[in-house]
């Protein structure tokens, strides 16, 4: 299992579970033996076993019947699932399975979700393509559980992993009656969209072997041969005790240059997935038993890690925990296509918040899109040249930049000799006897150059406002790591000066964690606010803003006070701490409201 | 374990001029036909070799002997052969080649890739190319996304 039942029943949602169910309950009708234990209660499961596609559909369209013994003596949860049904039931059956959503809603029926529940077979690993984040059509039912700017998610240790895929590969492996190992390679082929994969190898099973670099040939039992006047291809040797190996490919070389290969390929190239048979333009791919029965064992665990990392890499929902050591991924449903209307930010065991849809550290309120944009800004050299138009002329002529240090309105340009007046910058023979006092402003040259030079200016202005803050924010926020870090000396001194217990110092450690949070969605409000267009929905996002900024500095600066006079803060700091608690939790809701219903208005698109 | 399989005679076109050793070695080659591109022209490629060849590719590109030599080699022009002789063909990334290939079949992959070529140009962004890069052939990330030539 990916995590234990109690912290399920806390983390995942009805709705998500009861869409696990479905599918579990889907596969078992699909399989035979694979799944046969897990399903106690199922009546669909009493249905005959079956693997070919056309059976599937007859059970699928059965399932659509209405539950017979569905919603006794369970909890509240329960009429969501029915009022889903209810639509769904009006879904025309999809028989290619082209559709997601067909396929998710025909399966979740209530009985299917009585079924699976505690059940070992929960298949949390499969929702793959088919899972649309929960949060599209089915906000309210979230909205009850969650707050709206939460997402589901789960971690998974590497043995988690590992599992994930065994127990996918198992199940693929008896629908379609192939090995294991021929399996995982057509799992890794079709990126672990399990549904395709099957179609796609139901109607035209030749082709997908093929591509998927497994050949039609029949697996035989790998083992090494020697063959009588055999030569390696490779190395050119020959010899009647040679000891060769092919896949089913016919590809032979002897083990020696096979070895040699592999090695190569995993332990430089990082290769594991899609290793190909070393013969020139074959594409069969090197199964798990061949490259079992040829390397060492080292060598085996550098593969499956490998193997792990490309299984991670191939979900997109999962993501590897970009802490530095951290060995944890994280699951979480939300799709790119979701990442306009919601920021995923989620958790991982090591206890570092990410967003996963762009695995950069906590970001919220501000979407993927604009934390990119707004990093690019501040990286690149825009600012720059907004500084450079803001503060200083071109020449009219050969466009050198000057910047004015002082003297007249009379400029010549050092480089092409153009004598030009600087306040309008019109040709200064134009001036006349009106010398060092430019009254031309209504010349068109003048004006032009002018006003971009005050849209350079108010741009410029505008950024650095918003730069500033975030900036200010993230200097803040590591000084007061800094301070977290001597915190703990200080929850000791405190204990040992005031006589505390270790208990009731732990406010500060409390104080501390919120501090950084709210520093970190501080921060972000910033760069998000740059983009946002000046509308009432701003005003009030700016006064959540401005609420959770005081609190937060007057909570800093509680923080910051001598030890001795801590212990008499305490009932403040932890008033302060909750409501700066309080205060994120209505900003980031109310930002992630807007988000999601498409509120906002931007400055820029996006 | 180590063998370059050129006991036969090289095919037509290819010739070695240099295999006394076995980290490098240099093969002259021309195209077989007629395309007004390489008519008469002898081209110099220059093999290196890993202590990990056959299983790993050797490093393979053209060198340039300046026309007031003897034997006269210049870079043959091509869209996948920058003009510091570097060539951009999958076969010689890791990923392209296979323990099978000899300096025998890269020669004649790169005389057919000669052969089969239309166009009197260099790579995109040839210049800059030629300038920045220090690294070596088997670094670079090609990206192999032109199968017409």
């Amino acid at each position: 299992m990916l995590e234990p039942p109690a912290s399920d029943a806390f983390t995942t949602p009805p709705l998500t579970r009861k869409r696990k169910a479905a599918e579990a309950t889907l596969v078992h009708n699909e399989t035979t033996a694979a799944t046969e234990a897990s399903v106690a209660l199922s009546p669909a499961a009493t249905g005959t076993p079956a693997s070919g596609n056309s059976t599937r559909k007859k059970l699928r369209s059965a399932e659509q019947d209405p539950g017979t013994d569905s919603t006794s003596g369970i909890s509240g949860s329960f009429s969501v699932p029915a009022r889903t049904k209810s639509t769904d039931l009006n879904t025309p059956v999809s028989t290619t399975m082209e559709s997601d959503e067909d396929f998710m809603s025909i399966g979740s029926s209530p009985d299917d979700f009585l079924d699976t529940q505690g059940s070992d077979v929960e298949s949390l690993d499969d929702f793959g393509d088919d899972f649309d984040g929960g949060f599209s059509k089915d906000k309210d039912i979230i909205a009850t559980k969650r707050k709206p700017y939460e997402v589901e998610s789960s971690v998974l240790s590497p043995e988690d992993i590992r599992q994930q895929q065994n127990v996918q590969i198992n199940e693929v492996s008896s629908i379609l009656k192939l090995p294991p190992e021929s399996s995982a390679i057509l799992l890794r082929y079709g990126r672990w969209n399990r549904e395709k994969l099957i179609d796609s190898y139901m109607d035209h099973p030749e082709t997908t072997l093929e591509e998927a670099g497994l050949g039609a040939n029949t697996q035989v039992n790998p083992r090494t041969e020697k063959i009588p006047g055999f030569v390696c291809d490779i190395c050119c040797e020959d010899g009647d005790d040679l000891e060769t190996y092919a896949m089913r490919c016919g590809h032979r070389f002897c083990v020696d240059c096979y070895r040699h290969y592999l090695r190569q390929k995993i332990r430089e190239e990082g290769e594991a997935a899609r290793i190909e048979c070393p013969g020139d333009t074959c594409n069969i791919i090197v199964d798990s038993k061949s490259l079992g029965l040829l390397v060492t064992d080292d060598l085996k665990d550098r593969y499956n890690a490998l193997l792990m990392r490309t299984y991670v890499d191939d979900r997109d929902n999962i993501k590897w925990c970009p802490a530095p050591n951290c060995e944890y991924a994280v699951e979480c449903p939300v799709k790119q296509r979701d990442l306009r209307r919601i920021v995923p930010t989620v958790q991982c065991d090591c206890k570092h918040y990410f967003c996963f849809g762009c695995t950069l550290s906590d970001h919220q309120p501000a979407p993927c899109v604009l934390v990119k944009m707004w990093l690019q800004k501040c990286e690149d050299d825009s600012e720059t040249a907004n500084w450079i138009s803001a503060n200083t002329k071109e020449c009219p002529r050969c466009h050198s930049t000057i910047e004015k240090n002082g003297g007249c309105n009379h400029m010549t340009c050092r480089k092409c000799k153009h004598e030009f007046c600087w306040m309008c910058m019109g040709l200064w023979s134009e001036h006349g006897t009106s010398w060092y006092n430019c009254n031309r402003y209504e010349e068109k040259s003048g004006s032009e150059a002018r006003t971009e030079q005050a849209k350079s200016r108010a741009s410029l202005e505008r950024y650095l406002h918003y730069y500033n803050r975030y900036a200010n924010h993230e200097q803040s926020a590591k000084l007061d790591k800094d301070l977290y870090l001597k915190t703990e000396k200080k929850m000791t001194s405190l204990q040992s000066q005031s006589g505390l217990s270790w208990i009731e110092v732990q406010f500060l450690d409390t104080a501390s964690q919120a501090l950084q949070q709210c520093r970190q969605t501080l921060k972000w409000t910033y760069a998000f606010a740059y983009y946002l267009a000046r509308n009432n929905l701003t005003e009030i996002f700016e006064d959540n803003q401005k609420d959770l900024e005081m609190a937060v500095e007057s909570l800093s600066e509680m923080f910051e006070k001598p030890v001795p006079e801590l212990a008499n803060l305490k009932v403040d700091i932890l008033d302060k701490t909750a409501y700066c608690n309080k205060r994120r939790v209505i900003l980031l809701s109310d930002t992630a409201e807007n988000l999601k219903n498409g509120e906002w208005t931007f400055n820029v698109d996006w | 374990m180590f063998a370059t399989k050129l006991e036969r005679p090289p095919p037509p076109g290819i010739t070695i001029v240099k295999s006394d050793n076995l980290e490098e070695w240099q093969m002259d080659i021309q195209v077989l036909d007629s395309n007004p591109l390489y008519l008469n022209q002898i081209y110099r490629l220059k093999f290196t070799f890993s202590n990990k060849y056959p299983i790993e590719p050797p490093e393979v590109q053209f060198i340039e002997l300046a026309p007031t030599t003897e034997t006269p080699r210049p870079i043959p022009i091509h869209p996948h052969i920058y003009s510091n002789g570097i060539i951009c063909l999958d076969l010689l990334s890791s990923a392209g080649w296979s323990p099978v290939q000899t300096v025998e079949s890269v020669c004649m992959s790169i005389q057919s890739m000669l052969t089969a070529n239309s166009r009197d140009e260099r790579p995109p962004g040839d210049k800059d190319f030629v300038s920045y890069n220090r690294r070596r052939p088997r670094d670079i990330n090609f990206f192999y996304d032109d199968d017409n030539v």
